[in-house]
């Protein structure tokens, strides 16, 4: 395992974070949200496409970079760190990935070039309840027909092409297909979602059953779990630095010791979870056989930490925190959408005790 | 380095430690009295462990990376690398555990002259003087500048008077490096680094009882005792800068360490509270809460891993080694809470039949980690440090 960037990553990772402050600010985010676009930015989406990120994980000969999971990881964390709203996890990341662990020749060579030109946008259906629990789907699939109700799909609403998760595989639906409803939720971290019923719709299952469902579930954590390290990242930053010209009692109220202790507590769990995060990208990318464990130990890190500090984010900033105007309850909103995706830290804190054998 | 020198030395140094690493030296403690402190009082408890520990001071190799002049292994951070892995590889012992090797050899290379390196840093490779650590007194623990402990100069030697607490292994110890008085007009600017002779006139010790028992932790005191001029490490009422770039070492090697109980915490849950059906802890809030701790104890070693990474390609690490040890002693806290609490009533022996070793282990643990959040600077203070230094947060006026 290594945690040193190689050239070419630094150098992707230097242009993921200028191209998010300049061209993808929160104030562009903010104003998604104010215009009710409920997660819709394609103009956004289209430039992030030309510097090339959608095909981050997509071979040359599919027209990406071929540049691997630290790569993609990267350039989510810069975009986690300015909210950026955009089809970059669940295409660029769990759409790639699935058709090229999942895809027969014909599916990849249909799909791929697509995804790495930005043309369409995935999304990955799991839920059928209010909680994570892929294990126990009721999706029924007969005569290359599939049916049954998915909860909250993270980018449902604006999809192309749907990848659901049965007990027993990962399929193919397009989302314009017959017998697909979608019904597009507001939400509270102004993302957008859908819940979506299918009803006989026509469907083309991937090769890898239950297998890849679980790959293709690690990869959509481990890839979230780089987002929510970029969104504490800045949050934190955020709070320190108000921390050092906020007074009050006549001093800075990061003089005060009880503020102290917890902010360096939570640079400590930073620093923490962000080797949990870089190990299980690169454990990807060495398609080592751990990367299960290396998932669920990243997601639920994540989803602890940056629970703690968007709380913090709008603890310690007072009244100003509560306010519309200041960005806090963006980072928080957004976190507790993000904890929960995939998996929150209970379910896969239990699962990796499973992993372990206790 | 090339990387074909690299790998010669890596074959060179599995078949050197092949032939000179005991068998017995090949396994993990199984009690304390098997851990090699050295010094002129050493005893040792399996006669291999100073077989082992002289074959590798002999090649310096009790301190890798110190300069071979003194006596060290003058390997390069990637040669250093290379013998830890083939160490780790057939799992062997370290042969020398030591307050010298880990906190006074490395300011003494940086802040010694020629001399004092020259007198005392082969005697600390080689496991042949053994050191303690005179820094905290009773009114000076936190706030260790405030330590009084008098050190005046009398034309031909010095002259210290006054008392050091908690001086772990004194008792056992040779020598003690020592924070001292030198000026009481001021305060950080007044202390000075020095070395002192434990057989010095005038040097007594006192063992301190711990909650967790006996323990190797002592009250030392000092009365007109007179220590020669060429001691004082640095220059007078400097020694406040070399007594800060210590405790790093010091944090750094302490939030390093383990349990001291060998088994895992999963095995006694698993032995004293069972399995459910499906194989599950059957107590569904404590696994949860083994994993969680499992999952931190993975993100410290991968931090740690991280960080040395990051070291080794220049960058500078050593603000936050106040970071692990904050973080190092609560891990190893709440391993200790853990396993109490999954031992049961099997965690409540203290002595005679009806427990195992192990077992006793795990209560004798317990109590001795709750030192992990005070010793070396406590985690309060510990976290002052990062606030500021690594943070940037200033002082209440
Ligand atoms: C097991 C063990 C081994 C040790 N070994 C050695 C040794 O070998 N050599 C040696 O010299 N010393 C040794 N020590 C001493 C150790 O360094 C001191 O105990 C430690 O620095 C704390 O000092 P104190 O005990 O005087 O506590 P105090 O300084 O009195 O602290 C009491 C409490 O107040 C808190 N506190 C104090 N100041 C602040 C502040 N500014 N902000 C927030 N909280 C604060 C502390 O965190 C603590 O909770 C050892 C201690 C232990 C327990």
């Amino acid at each position: 395992m290594t945690f040193t960037l190689s050239e070419e990553q630094t150098l992707l990772k230097d242009s993921a974070r200028d191209f998010c402050r300049e061209q993808a600010p929160v104030t562009r985010f903010r104003k998604m949200r104010d215009d009710k676009k409920n997660g819709r930015d394609p103009e956004l989406w289209a430039e992030m496409a030309a510097m090339g990120w959608a095909g981050i994980l997509v071979p040359e000969d599919f027209g990406g970079a071929g540049l691997g999971y630290v790569g993609l990881g990267l350039v989510l964390e810069q975009a986690g760190r300015t909210l950026v709203a955009s089809p970059l996890h669940s295409t660029a990341l769990v759409g790639a990935s699935a058709l090229l662990l999942g895809g027969s020749d014909a599916q990849k060579q249909e799909w791929l070039p697509k995804i790495a030109a930005g043309e369409i946008t995935v999304a990955l259906a799991v839920d059928e309840s209010a909680h994570h629990a892929p294990a126990k789907s009721k999706l029924k699939v007969a005569g290359g027909k599939i049916s049954g109700a998915k909860k909250f799909v993270a980018d449902g609403h604006i999809a192309d092409l749907l990848l659901v998760v049965g007990g027993d595989g990962l399929y193919l639906v397009k989302a314009d297909a017959p017998g697909v409803t979608k019904r597009e939720l507001i939400t509270v971290d102004s993302r957008g979602a859908a819940d979506i019923d299918f009803d006989n719709a026509p469907t083309e299952k991937l090769n890898g059953g239950a297998k890849l469902v679980e790959q293709v579930l690690d990869r959509a954590a481990i890839g979230l779990a780089a987002e929510m390290l970029g969104q504490a990242q800045e949050a934190f930053e955020i709070t320190n630095e108000y921390l050092k010209t906020r007074k009050q009692f006549g001093q800075y109220i990061g003089s005060f010791q009880a503020l102290q202790h917890r902010a360096a507590k939570m640079f400590t769990e930073i620093e923490l979870t962000r080797s949990c995060i870089l190990a299980a990208l690169d454990a990807l990318d060495r398609n080592a056989d751990d990367v299960s464990e290396y998932a669920s130990l990243a997601k639920a890190r994540a989803s602890d930490m940056l629970h703690v500090v968007s709380n913090e984010f709008v603890q310690m900033h007072g009244g100003i925190g509560m306010t519309d105007a200041h960005d806090a309850g963006l980072y928080m909103k957004r976190a507790r959408v993000a904890e929960a995706l995939y998996g929150g830290a209970t379910y896969h804190r239990d699962r990796y005790a499973t992993l372990l054998g206790f | 380095m090339t990387d074909v020198q690299l790998e010669q030395f890596r074959k060179d140094t599995r078949a050197w430690l092949e032939e000179n690493c005991p068998a017995s030296m090949r396994s993990t403690f199984t009690s304390e009295d098997e851990i090699v402190w050295g010094g002129k009082k050493a005893k040792f408890a399996n006669p291999d462990s100073k077989l082992w520990l002289d074959r590798m001071a002999e090649r310096g190799w009790t301190a890798p990376t110190w300069p071979k002049e003194y006596g060290g292994g003058g390997l390069s951070k990637e040669e250093n690398l290379i013998l830890q892995s083939e160490l780790k590889r057939i799992n062997a012992r370290q042969p020398l555990y030591s307050f010298g090797l880990w906190m006074l050899g490395p300011v003494l290379l940086e802040y010694a002259n020629e001399d004092q390196k020259k007198r005392h840093l082969p005697p600390v490779i080689r496991g042949e003087i053994r050191w303690c650590q005179g820094y905290s007194e009773p009114g000076a623990g936190s706030d260790l500048a405030g330590l009084q402990t008098k050190c005046e100069d009398k034309g031909d030697h010095w002259l210290i008077n006054g008392q050091k607490i908690w001086t772990s292994y004194a008792n056992y110890a040779d020598w003690c490096f020592c924070l001292v008085r030198t000026d009481t007009s001021v305060k950080h600017e007044g202390i000075s680094f020095i070395l002192i002779d434990m057989t010095s006139p005038g040097v007594e010790t006192r063992p301190i009882k711990l909650i967790s028992g006996a323990s190797p932790f002592c009250e030392t005191f000092f009365t007109d005792v007179k220590v020669p001029k060429e001691n004082m490490v640095g220059r007078l009422n400097g020694g406040w800068e070399i007594a800060k770039r210590l405790l790093q070492y010091e944090r750094s090697n302490i939030s390093g360490f383990g349990s001291g109980a060998r088994t895992d915490v999963v095995d006694i849950a698993k032995q004293n509270v069972g399995l459910d059906e499906d194989g599950r802890l059957d107590d569904r809030d404590l696994r949860a809460r083994i994993a969680e701790h499992k999952m931190f104890e993975r993100a410290y070693a991968l931090t740690a891993q991280r960080a040395a990474e990051e070291a080794k390609a220049g960058g500078n690490v050593s603000h936050i080694t106040s970071m692990f040890k904050v973080a190092g002693a609560t891990l190893n806290i709440e391993r200790c809470e853990l396993m109490v609490e999954a031992a049961g009533s099997r965690a409540f022996g203290w002595a005679g039949e009806g427990y195992s070793p192990d077992e006793l282990a795990v209560t004798r643990g317990w109590l001795r980690s709750k030192g992990n959040s005070i010793e070396g600077g406590t985690t309060e203070v510990n976290l002052n440090v990062v606030a500021k230094r690594v943070l940037g947060l200033r002082d209440t006026q």
